[in-house]
């Protein structure tokens, strides 16, 4: 459905249920230069079992208008709004890599809204290296590959594809050229940007769940681990063999871990 | 650090899609020769149905063993998804069905192999579907066919058996220009000829009755979606882009990004049509397409060899084949396919005082190694009499269309050695030219 958000419409994925505002809502965030449907498995289970399952496509991707944003902030700000228009006071948030981030900004800058968080494929400081961000700003080809390779488990070129008739690989592919020129650039901007000290990931009081991939080549599962130390109310359940784009590579126990962690 | 790679096309092959099987270790493709899966309890039965969870339910919509197959075509294809189906004839129509109804139109190239002729000339407009034929190489004449009821372009990377050859990039614009995407059968090239979806196609498809197996021993067809045609931009394909009724109000294009035609092919084409293909099936075109790769240049070898000897024989007034000077697509063929033009060629024996179709009747009769029969993309070498079999359908104006005299004659080039092949189509030319009396 469509919501209007900083006065420009955008797209958001209630995974085939209609929105109602008395419900609870979970919010799933994507990552880079990605749109909601990595998230359409996960979030159709929500919306099937009680909840409001709102999966948007940030500013600049997929169906959303506007231009990407380019700093964490700007698309939490921009979340937020989305909550303020469909009128939901608070909500748990579920983020992947760049989403994971937006999700930790989210309890610290409007602690109100957030009722707990799960982080997939997250570590902070997202680091972007420099032959990465390079390539995005001027070869936006060459970054797609790299993103997209180093984006699954090296075992996903040969199969083990969890949709029958799928490959995830190609997918990713495609998608990622699907994305508007720059935005890629953009994202990785503010992946690299974001920062968050000890003292503010500590204070962070409601249930955390960081769900790492134990073939993760961007986000590694040791950087997941790093991140839990510091936060007081954590719990991290690592995927063995899934890499970074878990939600496709082990779509099942990334719902699973959700359920877990989500329901009562 | 360095850019990573993807894969080579050869590995994928042997590899995509399959890794040794995780219970058992076996390495080659198990056959899951099985109608159901078990659930492993109520919950994931109902999340398995409603797409909530990934995995295998019934047969008919999808099997681990044609995952495998399903899958490594979407790897050497560059694309998302595919779905296996029971034919070659069984990929065409779900593309068809997944994407228009009753009142739309299709424009295809004349050069189409008789089976899809038959389908779109005859029997689709029964089910309202009409389809307006084109010379492929008159770029003007497919702009002109499109009307606004129209749903599909749609040609064959090399025509069988005229051998005209598709301009994939520029029929592809055209056809996205008037918002429509572009189907290609890429069955005579196979990947390791044309990957058509890198050349501007949106959607492929082929028999995989033919090279793709490359034995001649199943009958078997893949659709795939290359994920790169705006469905929702396009706004002429309610079937992706609004709300299905069959599913819950599933809208594909919201559901998948990449892949919503695939998705609605399977979720209704395989459900309700059920031309699903079968495990033991999948599994014979796997040990086919491991050696694709290694097969493909040899039936090109073998054909280039075979186009020289046949345009220096005597008995022979005409070679078809896209590579030589003398085709019309020669310098098309430079450009999109140079690796090869494939395995099909076709010539025309002189009539000479009798007529073209005796000889041809002669020159088959006197083939020994060669095998008359209805069929292309075999490791034997085959021939057919086009006029009198596959496309005796037609009548002489649109045989002409589709590049085939009475005369005509199509060979399909195996990978046995090339002496042997020449030596054969020699003795059968000797006695084709004398009853001609050439
Ligand atoms: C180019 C082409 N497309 C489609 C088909 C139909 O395939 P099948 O016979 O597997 O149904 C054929 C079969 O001869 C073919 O040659």
């Amino acid at each position: 459905m469509r919501f209007l958000v900083q006065q420009q419409p955008a797209y958001v994925y209630t995974g085939g249920k209609k929105f109602d505002a008395s419900k609870p809502s979970v919010l799933f965030i994507h990552g880079t230069a990605n749109d909601h449907s990595v998230w359409t498995l996960q979030a159709r289970y929500f919306a099937h079992h009680g909840w409001n399952a709102l999966a948007p496509d940030l500013p600049g991707h997929g169906k959303s208008f506007g231009d990407a944003k380019v700093s964490i902030a700007a698309n939490t700000d921009w979340l937020m709004n989305l909550l303020d228009n469909g009128n939901i006071a608070s909500a748990a948030l579920v983020g992947h890599s760049m989403g994971s981030l937006v999700a930790l900004d989210a309890t610290a800058r409007y602690r109100s809204r957030v009722s707990q968080i799960a982080l997939i494929g997250a570590s902070v400081p997202m680091p972007v290296s420099d032959t990465l961000m390079d390539a995005a700003l001027n070869r936006p080809n060459d970054a797609m590959d790299m993103l997209n390779i180093w984006g699954h488990a090296p075992q996903l070129k040969w199969g083990r594809n969890a949709t029958p008739g799928t490959s995830t690989m190609m997918a990713g592919a495609r998608s990622l050229a699907q994305s508007r020129p720059g935005v890629m650039a953009k994202d990785l901007t503010a992946c690299r940007a974001f920062e968050m000290d000890d003292a503010t990931l500590a204070a962070i009081a409601i249930p955390i769940l960081i769900v790492a991939g134990s073939n993760d080549l961007l986000t590694p599962a040791k950087a997941a681990k790093a991140l839990a130390a510091r936060l007081a109310n954590v719990t991290m359940i690592t995927l063995p063999e899934a890499g970074h784009s878990m939600m496709q590579e082990a779509p099942g126990k990334v719902l699973d871990a959700l359920k877990g962690f989500l329901l009562p | 650090m360095s850019s990573p790679k993807y894969p080579r096309l050869d590995t994928l092959a042997v590899h995509a899609g399959q890794s040794p099987d995780p219970t058992t270790g076996a390495r080659a493709v198990p056959i899951y020769q099985t109608a159901s899966f078990v659930f492993p309890d109520t919950e994931t039965a109902a999340s398995l149905f409603n797409l909530e969870r990934t995995g295998h339910v019934y047969s008919r919509i999808s099997n681990p063993t044609l995952s495998v197959f399903e899958e490594r075509m979407s790897a050497l294809e560059g694309a998302p998804a595919a779905i296996a189906t029971a034919s070659g004839q069984a990929a065409l129509h779900l593309a068809i069905a997944t994407l228009m109804g009753a009142g739309s139109h299709i424009v295809a190239s004349n050069a189409l192999y008789g089976g899809s002729h038959n389908l779109l000339s005859y029997t689709l407009p029964r089910f309202g579907i009409e389809t307006t034929f084109v010379n492929g190489r008159d770029l003007d004449a497919w702009k002109k066919a499109i009307r606004p009821n129209t749903r599909l372009v749609f040609g064959e990377t090399v025509g069988n058996p005229g051998l005209d050859v598709l301009n994939v990039p520029a029929v592809a614009d055209l056809a996205h220009n008037a918002g429509l995407p572009l189907m290609v059968d890429a069955t005579l090239t196979t990947p390791f000829l044309s990957r058509p979806i890198t050349q501007g196609a949106d959607i492929v498809m082929h028999s995989a009755t033919k090279f793709l197996s490359g034995h001649g021993v199943v009958i078997g067809g893949v659709l795939i979606d290359g994920g790169t045609f705006d469905w929702e931009r396009s706004g002429k394909f309610p079937t992706l882009t609004e709300p299905y009724d069959g599913f819950h109000g599933m809208v594909m294009s919201e559901e998948s990004s990449v892949a919503a035609f695939a998705l609605r092919a399977r979720r209704e084409g395989l459900r309700d049509f059920g031309a699903a293909m079968a495990p033991m099936t999948a599994f014979q075109i796997l040990q086919g397409l491991e050696t694709l790769h290694v097969r493909m240049p040899r039936h090109v070898e073998n054909t280039r060899k075979i186009a020289q000897f046949l345009s220096l024989n005597k008995a022979v007034a005409h070679v078809t084949y896209p590579e030589l000077a003398s085709h019309p697509d020669h310098e098309l063929t430079k450009q999109l396919l140079p690796d090869g033009a494939g395995a099909v060629i076709s010539f025309d024996l002189k009539g000479g005082s009798g007529n073209a179709k005796d000889a041809g009747r002669i020159f088959i009769e006197k083939l020994s190694l060669f095998s008359h029969l209805a069929n292309i993309g075999d490791a034997k070498s085959l021939v057919i009499h086009p006029a009198s079999t596959t496309h005796f359908r037609m009548d002489a104006d649109a045989l002409k269309a589709a590049g085939i005299s009475e005369g005509t004659i199509r060979l399909s080039i195996g990978i046995e050695h090339a002496d042997d092949l020449m030596e054969d189509l020699s003795k059968a030319l000797y006695a084709a030219g004398k009853a001609a009396g050439a």
